[in-house]
């Protein structure tokens, strides 16, 4: 037997309320399945399933609203006897009666003074960087395993796999009709905004600093890559400047990560929330994962994809919890400079300006040339002034090259 | 532009010295056959017909004796550069570097810096025995009050020394002996470096091997053949053993999630167990799999070249090790 709980879909959160079962009792799961939608403050979010199973029960009731980790519905494993499955304690708090899971790894040496049953049952090999994990992405480590790592350790790769499939199970062919229908409720999202950009300017102290990125290599690279494909397989500069920026902050970590409990965490990956403001007022920054190692192809469609999702609000709970960064493009509404507000537990944001031709000087020669003002506001706690300015200029260096974006 | 020239190691920490001797009269070199036998591994060859015995100084057998001179002489404003052979002797000068040097700038209540450079060979490989090969930078590392600096490469070979020079602490440096014959090519204007930070040689995604000195090219040849395997190693050079840069080994494994520690020395109690500590302290949550060593035999180092061969780091071992973070 497994739990399903509310997930945590972003730092900020500390409970959700459930809008809408899509399961009932009996159904059949595959991974992957959208379940339920959950309303939180940054709309209706859509939660997948981590594992397959049988609904054994549900533990809350459309309307209800419970904190974030407690059980909303029960589920057995494929296979698994519903053995007098008694319908949904519902009580958040307690853990769930441990299931004693197969261990993955080779067996204990010895079970010593029989410790007490943990609650994820008997005990398996994972890897701390995936227990972290796990609890990041709402996924239940039960459902795993044998892994992949040493000795048959469940490690983040298997977790991160786990989530890809359910990501790559892909939106539903049919969206289920609540998520449209409890849309987007732009007075919550402002009240979820407000609180978020208060904690920040109360508690981070902010650095800003600008540089001007010459962008015309990179413009001329686009142009003749471009020119050989169809309208909807070209890229946008925007793609260029994302990928400069991840793979920038592979050397400049101390950009990406959280800051949690009075100490630095280097983030668990480049996962880069962009800023996507909402039609009527709104905003949010749902993360692409893993940017630093995605061709420029796959990153577009998956801004394209992202940015869809966010304004008909049908993100995913993965995409939500586990940022380490934000970039924000004000560009196409004419800013020629953004000094942005960084969302926490981040410790920065990126902010790119208008793209386009500028008067610059090169050589003692006024020269007109494509660019942009990039912009870092970052947390002083984490870094300082000169580090940052070496991360700047190593993205303005990356765009010089546009053919090391492709690595 | 600079254009980039072919040299050595050897010949960069010539140059390195030479540079220093010209931009500051203050600066001197002194230690055990430096001058007119031009160094026991042919680094200060020709410096002395070029600066004089003033400042290429012969010193007799007495590693003590010269170390606290060279002690006296950062005190009363020179700027030393202090050579001793290999590690292995400057345990004759123990009592001189760790309880002067290190210590005077704290009892003298901040009145007193020590703005001391001694360079010295260390490591294996050459065939010269347990009396001469052993890879003791760890032990220095220990010191509060020390800067202990390994350069692997050209660049730190010919950068170090001057920033080194310019700090008013003193400053160990650790030139491994299999190092000198190194040859590569080097930026024609390469100049004074950081001796700060650590850094990262070769990028990659599923394990962080970390290393530094003599270890560096091995580990770097061991990340080549795990990339023939399909597995993507991240290559950091420490550079720095004292103080660590914590920030770039925490990043670094953050990312990879997995970690391999390179060392010559010893296990016990030494750089790969302070690596591995720090790990655990800062990056316990991101780690997919323990922490690989892969060091030194615990035995003092042998003369038959292919016992020393074996008791040494070796390519195949890195390679395994990296294997073993991947349950592979």
């Amino acid at each position: 037997m497994a739990d399903i709980v509310m997930p945590s879909l972003g730092a900020d959160m500390e409970s959700g309320r459930l809008a809408q079962w899509l399961i009932k009792p009996g159904d059949r799961i595959a991974r992957g399945d959208v379940i339920a939608v959950v309303e939180t403050q940054k709309g209706a979010i859509e939660i997948e399933a981590f594992e397959a199973g049988t609904v054994a029960g549900l533990a809350i009731g459309e309307g209800e609203e419970v904190p974030v980790g407690a059980v909303i519905a029960r589920l057995e494993a494929p296979g698994e006897e519903a053995a007098g499955a008694e319908p949904a304690a519902a009580e958040p708090a307690s853990a769930a009666s441990p299931a004693p899971v197969e261990p993955a790894g080779p067996p204990l040496r010895e079970p010593a003074a029989a410790p007490a049953p943990r609650p994820d049952g008997a005990r398996r090999r994972v890897s701390p960087a995936a227990r972290t994990l796990a609890a990041r992405l709402g996924l239940d480590l039960a459902g795993l395993g044998p892994g992949s790592g040493p000795g048959g350790a469940v490690v983040s790769g298997d977790v991160r796999r786990a989530a890809e499939a359910v990501r790559a199970a892909g939106p539903p062919a049919a969206p289920p009709q609540g998520a449209r229908a409890a849309g987007l409720d732009l007075e919550e999202m402002r009240k979820a905004i407000a609180a978020a950009m208060a904690r920040s300017k109360r508690e981070i102290p902010h650095y800003y600093l600008v540089q001007v990125v010459d962008l015309q290599a990179a413009s001329d690279w686009l142009a003749a890559r471009n020119a050989e494909r169809s309208p909807e397989a070209r890229l946008l500069i925007a793609v260029l400047l994302l990928k400069a920026s991840a793979l920038a902050l592979r050397e400049h970590g101390a950009f990406n990560g959280t800051w949690e409990d009075g100490a630095f965490r280097p983030g668990a990956g480049i996962h880069i929330g962009n800023a996507v403001a909402i039609r009527g007022g709104g905003l949010v920054a749902p993360a692409i994962h893993d940017v630093d190692r995605l061709d420029l192809e796959t990153l577009m469609a998956k801004l394209r994809d992202l940015v869809t999702r966010a304004r008909r609000g049908g993100l995913r709970s993965s995409e939500l919890s586990d940022p380490t960064v934000t970039v924000s493009s004000l560009g196409e509404r004419g800013v020629d400079r953004l000094l942005g507000v960084i969302y926490p537990p981040q410790v920065a944001l990126l902010g790119f300006g208008r793209v386009g031709e500028r008067v610059l000087a090169r050589d003692g020669v006024a020269v007109v040339r494509q660019s942009v003002e990039l912009s870092l506001a970052a947390d002083h706690r984490v870094s300082d002034g000169h580090s940052g300015g070496l991360f700047l200029r190593r993205i303005a260096d990356l765009l010089q090259e546009p053919d090391r974006l492709l690595a | 532009m600079s254009t980039a020239l072919e040299t050595t190691y050897r010949e960069c920490v010539r140059e390195a010295i030479r540079d220093a001797l010209q931009r500051d009269p203050r600066v001197f070199l002194m230690g055990e056959d430096v001058g007119h036998y031009g160094g026991c591994y042919a680094v200060s060859k020709g410096l002395l017909a070029e600066f004089g015995e003033e400042r290429i100084r012969d010193t007799p057998l007495s590693e003590n004796g010269f170390t606290g001179i060279g002690i006296g002489a950062a005190l009363g404003g020179l700027r030393p550069i202090v050579e001793i052979m290999t590690v292995n002797f400057s345990f004759l000068a123990l009592d001189q570097i760790i309880n002067n040097a290190a210590t005077l700038l704290h009892m003298s209540g901040g009145a007193f810096n020590v703005p001391l450079v001694i360079r010295m060979a260390t490591g294996a490989g050459r065939q010269l025995a347990a009396q001469h090969s052993h890879s003791m930078e760890g032990w220095y590392a220990h010191i509060p009050g020390l800067r202990v600096l390994t350069p692997a490469t050209l660049e730190d070979a010919r950068g170090m020394l001057w920033t080194a020079l310019e700090d008013p602490d003193p400053v160990l440096i650790f030139e491994h002996v299999m190092l000198y014959n190194r040859a590569g090519s080097l930026a024609a204007d390469a100049g004074p470096v950081d001796i700060e930070r650590a850094a990262v040689r070769r990028e990659g995604g599923d394990v962080t091997l970390l290393t530094y000195g003599g270890a560096l090219h091995k580990t770097l040849e061991a990340a080549e053949a795990l990339a023939a395997e399909g597995i993507s190693a991240e290559v950091v050079d420490l550079r720095v053993l004292r103080p660590l840069d914590e920030a770039t080994i925490v990043a670094s494994v953050a990312r990879t999630r997995r970690a391999v520690v390179v060392d010559e020395g010893w296990r016990s109690g030494g750089v790969s167990a302070e690596i591995a500590t720090r790990i655990m302290e800062r990056a316990f949550w991101e780690l997919d799999a323990p922490v690989e060593r892969v060091c030194g035999a615990e035995v003092p180092i042998p003369y038959p070249a292919h016992l020393e061969q074996a008791a040494l780091p070796q390519v195949a071992g890195i390679v395994a090790a990296a294997r073993r973070t991947l349950g592979r």
